[in-house]
């Protein structure tokens, strides 16, 4: 049975660029990167030239050369480094935040919430999440997009209200699912090699000149002493090239024929957002079936999808209700989420066994 | 004093719990005893085995062998009453005195307070018990001066056991698992369902003496090859107390969806339960070459008022499917003792995973908490589960745990 993979906002399926580019630099380049010899340097060069390529993807252009990168375990250690480590009392007692955030966001703020105030707000009211800050704000950590539904936040104008307002409010973005799909502007910004066709264990912390974070690991003094440990040469050289592949040019039509094939079998979409977009590498919806039956049924037919966000596995989604989605349509929530491998043959066949299964329980 | 404990013999003493009471018949209690610790002892190197005055010595006869292991994987199994890990010395006071002073060092330093027990059961030795301990601690005091003697609420006691074949010197007496070896009262088959329950009920039928298998009813695709995953974990965990388990996975959907199809809700949970119930029964109808049936009993980890299906009426009209006795250890327990259990038998963590199991996928919001068996029987005689539940034994997967 051949796999028709629907779940790479949860993790990507590796891009043969990627795998490729990996087997080259673990074999060839395996030395120590902090190393003397040539080894070493070759090393170092291979990180130097990828960090190039991975801030070149990152839009608005100008961040390029505006901005430092380092590397991470993941996107849940750059919003935790980014949140925690950013943050300095200075007599400010206010987080801004949205509500809905990923877990490796919300969890790193609440680590705060007993010394700051925390406003978590709705996405209807994000436009207005400006207005939210005031001088006593230490930061604002924003998604630019919502990895349950797809929703798009405006980062960089949300980013330039405030700045142009406070420019002392450190403005953290966690683009771990926005990063090559939506322009993402922040101080600080997370994003993911896992979710875009590179290997699960790296992530990566944009952060523009002149901002400071303290490190959180302590060691050898790596990457300018803000993150501790040697580089893993070949999981970044594969990052690199996993960002160089382009984006799948028929993900719009993947996304309009999901769409209609779902309306037309009398599913509620829930990332349809009136007056605002969502991306089309995620589309969520609710199918009148107790999303885990749903998914096991899906996958004994070789489909693999999430039921709301595949890291809370069994718990409801505080993401999906604070986007005003009743209870009983968040209990039978299915996330699709696409990547450069699809097909829309792939998704004609998910709407057929999606429609079978549909017929056994409703 | 530095003189290496290498030199002296260590040897665990396992003494018996309630079978060291039993008459004619102890030996078949022994026999079974000494295989279960054969069995724990799995890959922990060579031991010679003995057997005097109700205590089964166990020595090391391999330089391989993991003693603090062994103790760990003693206290588990069901038979002992306590354990003891001790040097061995020769019969001769003032032997046992120079060789076991330094044997004590490294416990004895740390102390304030101690006493000094002793028991004789060699008549032969010329000391009375008195006199063994007034020696014994003057000895204790002499070697570690800083000590004081304290009767009442000692730091450490210094047991010396006077016995047939050697004196044994020991520090620490740990409670074994208590109960009677697994394997003499016969066998049970478990309704094991993934929760906090069925494994402690498990482990207290275990205790006296029940060889236990089990049943897991799974429902793909209401419930996630994980929620077998975690089954199998407790199998794994539940093992050693168990000896060994045999997992018998039986796929329960369809009679699910039939019951969803053809019994008013409320009284859906209750007659899945008595399904599972006969499929049971038909697993315990099988027989052994003897022409025995293979379990003689069904157990489970119901509590009573605990749920819905868990009241008098509901366990009544459960009872009644049943065609062997039904043991219900946990029946008069809180949620809070059976936790208890299953923090100490490291089932509680495993138990917490969250995957949904057969029980809560059809849960329906108001379930019959006073069933009427008439009306139970007249809802069953409308559908034809029987078939359904033939079919899922038919096409059931096993597990061995050994």
């Amino acid at each position: 049975m051949s796999i028709i993979y629907f779940d790479n906002a949860a993790s990507a399926k590796p891009c043969e660029e990627a795998i490729t580019v990996f087997n080259t630099v673990i074999r060839e380049n395996f030395a120590n990167p902090a190393s003397l010899h040539k080894g070493g340097i070759e090393a170092e060069k291979i990180i130097t030239q990828a960090k190039a390529t991975i801030l070149s993807r990152i839009l608005p252009l100008s961040i390029r050369n505006n901005a430092d990168l380092i590397f991470t375990s993941g996107a849940t250690e750059s919003n935790n480094l980014a949140i925690i480590k950013s943050v300095k009392p200075r007599g400010k007692t206010k987080i801004v935040t949205t509500a809905i955030e990923h877990p490796g966001v919300d969890n790193a703020i609440e680590q705060l919430s007993p010394q700051y105030e925390i406003v978590r707000v709705p996405p209807e009211d994000l436009n207005h999440l400006p207005d939210m800050v005031d001088e006593n704000t230490a930061l604002v950590s924003m998604t630019a997009v919502c990895s349950e539904t797809g929703f798009v936040v405006n980062t960089p104008k949300i980013y330039a209200e405030i700045k142009a307002r406070f420019v002392d409010c450190i403005v953290h973005v966690d683009a771990a699912q926005g990063f090559l799909k939506v322009p993402s502007d922040g101080d600080l910004i997370s994003i993911s090699a896992h979710k875009i066709g590179g290997f699960p264990g790296l992530g990566g912390l944009v952060v523009k000149k002149g901002v400071r974070i303290e490190p959180m690991l302590f060691g050898g003094g790596q990457q300018k002493g803000i993150r501790a440990g040697t580089e893993p040469t070949a999981l970044i050289a594969a990052f690199a090239a996993a960002t160089a592949v382009e984006r799948n040019p028929d993900v719009g039509v993947l996304a309009s024929e999901l769409d209609y094939g779902l309306v037309t079998l009398g599913m509620k979409i829930n990332s349809d957002f009136r007056g605002n977009i969502s991306v089309p590498e995620i589309t969520n919806f609710s199918c009148g079936v107790k999303s885990e039956v749903m998914l096991h049924f899906l996958a004994e037919h070789g489909i693999y999808v999430s039921s709301g966000s595949a890291c809370s596995r069994g718990k409801k989604s505080r993401v999906l209700a604070a986007h005003g989605i009743p209870d009983k349509d968040i209990d039978t929530a299915i996330r699709v989420s696409f990547a450069a491998h699809n097909r829309v043959y792939e998704v004609d066949t998910f709407l057929n066994i999606l429609e079978k299964g549909l017929k056994r329980w409703k | 004093m530095e003189i290496s404990n290498t030199s002296i013999n260590e040897i665990i003493m396992a003494k018996y719990g309630e079978i060291a009471l039993k008459g004619q018949n102890k030996r078949t209690f022994e026999d079974i005893l000494v295989r279960n610790v054969k069995k724990a002892f799995t890959g922990l190197g060579k031991f010679k085995y003995e057997r005097m005055q109700s205590t089964l010595y166990i020595t090391p006869e391999s330089q391989e062998t993991d003693l603090e292991q062994a103790i760990v994987c003693l206290s588990r199994v069901f038979g002992l009453g306590a354990i003891q890990k001790c040097a061995v010395l020769p019969k001769d006071f003032d032997r046992i005195v120079e060789q076991g002073m330094p044997y004590l060092e490294s416990t004895l330093k740390h102390a304030k307070t101690f006493k000094v027990e002793a028991k004789r059961s060699d008549k032969t030795f010329p000391m009375n018990t008195p006199v063994i301990q007034r020696e014994l601690g003057g000895a204790v005091l002499e070697a570690y001066p800083h000590l004081q003697v304290d009767v009442h609420n000692p730091d450490v006691v210094v047991l010396l056991e006077i016995r047939d074949k050697g004196a044994y010197l020991n520090l620490q007496r740990l409670p074994g698992a208590g109960g009677i070896p697994v394997g003499s009262s016969g066998a049970g088959l478990l309704l094991l369902s993934g929760g906090h329950d069925s494994p402690v009920a498990a482990y207290m039928i275990a205790k006296r003496g029940v060889r236990i298998d089990a049943v897991h009813f799974h429902s793909p695709p209401y419930t996630s090859e994980r929620a077998l995953m975690k089954v199998e974990s407790l199998c794994r965990q539940l093992k050693d107390y168990l000896v060994n388990i045999r997992l018998h996975i039986v796929e329960f959907a369809e009679v699910q969806e039939a019951i969803r199809n053809n019994c008013p809700e409320e009284y859906s949970t209750l007659i899945l339960r008595r399904c599972m119930v006969k499929a049971a029964n038909i697993l315990c109808s099988k027989k052994l070459e003897t022409g025995n049936n293979i379990y003689k009993a069904l157990i489970t980890g119901e509590s009573l008022g605990q749920v819905a299906s868990q009241t008098l009426s509901a366990i009544g009209c459960t009872d009644n499917a049943a065609e062997l006795p039904v043991l219900r250890p946990l029946i008069g327990m809180d949620k809070t003792e059976i936790v208890s259990i299953a923090r100490k038998i490291g089932t509680f963590d495993i138990s917490s995973e969250p995957y949904e199991d057969c029980c809560t996928v059809f849960t329906p919001k108001h379930p019959k908490t006073n069933p009427k068996l008439q009306d139970v029987e007249l809802i069953e005689s409308r559908f034809d589960y029987e078939g359904l539940i033939l079919k899922s034994i038919e096409n059931m997967k096993i597990s061995d745990f050994a």
